[in-house]
């Protein structure tokens, strides 16, 4: 039965339809693989019985004509979206046994269409990291390992849980959230497709806060057209959000024509970085030459200012998260150490429940935002941010799409670069700068490091051209043709 | 060193953050060294450039104040550690 897990979810959706297949059978697979698969720490929460009940409840849904479009469906949530009645602590000891009385809007529009919850998965605490090591339930597992080696290296992160589980087969596909690169960076480590859409179309209600100007929600999956399914399902306005655009959800699975004939792509050579390693350039100039032979006209465009997008993000998203994360005060919800008096009470709670990582950002965030060092260093920042918006706003004058790499290097060891953030920080050189424009991107999978593992290239679109982003991407990844598999090693521990 | 000891303590009591006396020094050079790494933005030009505060144009939308949710006073309060009678409750605030 265990094939099942091996189905892609748009093949899956099919069989199920065709009644070829049950969704409790093909929730039992994954249930199955799931319980096999604990060396690599995906699941924080499982929900296996819930699963099986949404399975069920499927099964007659599809025998009644009434299938949704994600019907019976088995997928896994990132801890960090809120799930009614069932335990969400954003991987932080803060929250203790937090239980949502509500669900996100995310989750709720994939339970409508007929997805099934296999559990919570794990992540940086509170999203904060790009090795989810600073969970408070231990490091999750990357599934891939570097040939001739037995070392355990990182899924990358935020949303290690998410890209692990999807990469190991433990799920068709997974919520993730996106702040500085934490859904395109893990899939990029993963051999696993991942997409962070444009600021605003995903309701951001009920998805624990890390910096709200650019959390995005989006999908990890094994394709791009199951990128695609996820995100119809996933999109739309709420009015519980007001960051969350008015506009129609188009069927973006529609998107994937497979023809880019005459579109533009554009190579930023900013991001020709120095040290870059030469198999992370032969990627990017593979990626350039299937884009062109598939018909697209390469363009090379300039985006001046990106070297200062991570330190401007190093400014605003811990200013955002030290505000955000005021509310840990042990009084309406989560962990709560008694003190004399109640600021006492509050610093101890806040210094018990909050990891190394979390509390580093919290203290810059506060230095940054307080009095005589706002306009220094914030308003800087954000002044900084406009500049490398009208870089992408020029660019895509010239230009439909930009294609770069999605990481400086393929997945490190598990404890190789935690206990120095800088180095840390730099993963995600790539991927800041379209969080600060709010711009969407994907990461597919393209290629083998010298040491097998997995390689991604990002495309990144126009503001609300999720169609022309994936549709390129659809034609990136049939040409890379990645179609490598981590061994199951885990199974025999 | 662009924070001292002295500079941590104080914004670790404004985060409301209990920071051991040992821990003071290892913050300091952690956050010393964000601080002096983000210092380059200092080589941009941003005299005519406003800051950005929305990075998708959109109106704000209104919407009528009304009451939404009744009688949820169990499910506020079930998640807090200690509450009393449908109340949060703190240590004494008022002598």
């Amino acid at each position: 039965m265990s094939d099942l897990t091996k189905l892609t979810l748009s093949d899956a959706r099919a069989k199920l339809m065709s009644k070829e297949i049950s969704a409790v059978e093909l929730t039992q697979a994954h249930v199955e693989a799931v319980e096999a698969a604990v060396p690599l720490n995906a699941y924080v929460t499982p929900t296996f019985e819930k699963a099986l009940d949404m399975a069920k409840a499927s099964d007659e849904r599809i025998a009644k004509g009434e299938a949704g479009s994600l019907e019976g469906l088995p997928l896994g949530i990132k801890d960090l979206f809120c799930t009614e009645g069932v335990r969400t602590t954003a991987c932080s000891n803060i929250l203790d046994e937090f239980t949502p009385t509500y669900e996100s809007t995310v989750t709720s529009n994939l339970w409508r269409d007929g997805a099934v919850m296999l559990g919570k998965l794990n992540n940086d605490e509170f999203a904060m990291g790009s090795s989810n090591e600073t969970s408070r339930f231990g490091p999750c597992i990357n599934p891939w390992k570097a040939s001739g080696s037995d070392a355990d290296l990182v899924p990358g992160g935020s949303s290690g849980g998410s890209s692990t589980a999807v990469a190991a087969h433990l799920a068709l596909g997974a919520t993730a959230t996106d702040t500085g690169g934490s859904i395109r960076q893990p899939a990029s480590f993963t051999g696993t497709v991942g997409l962070k859409p444009t600021y605003g179309r995903c309701s951001r209600w009920g998805i624990t806060a890390f910096a709200s100007s650019l959390d995005q929600a989006g999908p990890i999956t094994r394709s791009v057209r199951d990128a695609a399914i996820m995100l119809t399902s996933m999109s739309g306005h709420d009015a519980k959000d007001t960051t969350s655009v008015d506009i129609a959800v188009p069927d973006f699975e529609a998107a994937l024509t497979g023809d880019i004939r005459g579109l533009k792509v554009g190579i930023p050579k900013e991001y020709r970085i120095e040290g870059m390693s030469t198999e992370i350039e032969k990627l990017w100039s593979d990626g350039i030459d299937w884009l062109k032979s598939a018909g697209a006209e390469i363009v090379n465009v300039s985006l001046p200012h990106t070297k200062y997008a991570l330190p401007a993000y190093y400014i605003v998203a811990p200013a955002e998260a030290s505000s955000n994360l005021a509310r840990y005060d042990g009084v309406r919800y989560g962990l709560r150490v008694t003190g004399d008096n109640i600021t006492e009470m509050y610093e101890k709670t806040r210094a018990a429940g909050f990891g190394d990582e979390v509390r580093r950002r919290i203290l810059i965030g506060t230095y940054v935002l307080s009095a005589g060092y706002y306009d220094a260093y914030y308003i800087k920042a954000q002044k900084v941010r406009t500049l490398i918006a009208q870089d992408f706003a020029e660019a895509y004058k010239q230009v439909d799409v930009l294609l770069t790499p999605t990481t400086p290097t393929a997945a490190f060891a598990i404890g190789e670069k935690i206990d120095d953030p800088l180095s840390m920080y730099l993963n995600d050189v790539f991927t800041v700068p379209v969080n600060l424009a709010g711009l969407p991107g994907i990461s597919i999978p393209a290629g083998l490091s010298s040491e097998g593992l997995p390689l991604g290239l990002q495309l990144i679109g126009r503001t609300f051209d999720e169609e022309t982003l994936l549709r390129v991407a659809g034609v990136l990844e049939e040409a890379a043709g990645f179609n490598a598999e981590p061994s199951t090693w885990w199974r025999n521990k | 060193m662009s924070v001292d000891e002295n500079t941590v303590r104080g914004i670790a009591r404004l985060a409301r953050i209990a920071v051991s006396e040992e821990e003071l020094a290892p913050l300091a050079k952690d956050m010393s060294a964000i601080l002096d790494w983000v210092e380059q933005l200092g080589e941009v030009e941003t005299d005519n450039v406003a800051p950005l505060t929305s990075v998708v144009e959109m109106e704000m939308k209104m919407r009528e104040d009304i009451v939404q949710h009744e009688n949820i006073q169990r499910e506020v309060t079930q998640n807090a550690a200690v509450s009393e009678d449908g109340f949060f409750t703190v240590p004494k605030v008022i002598e």
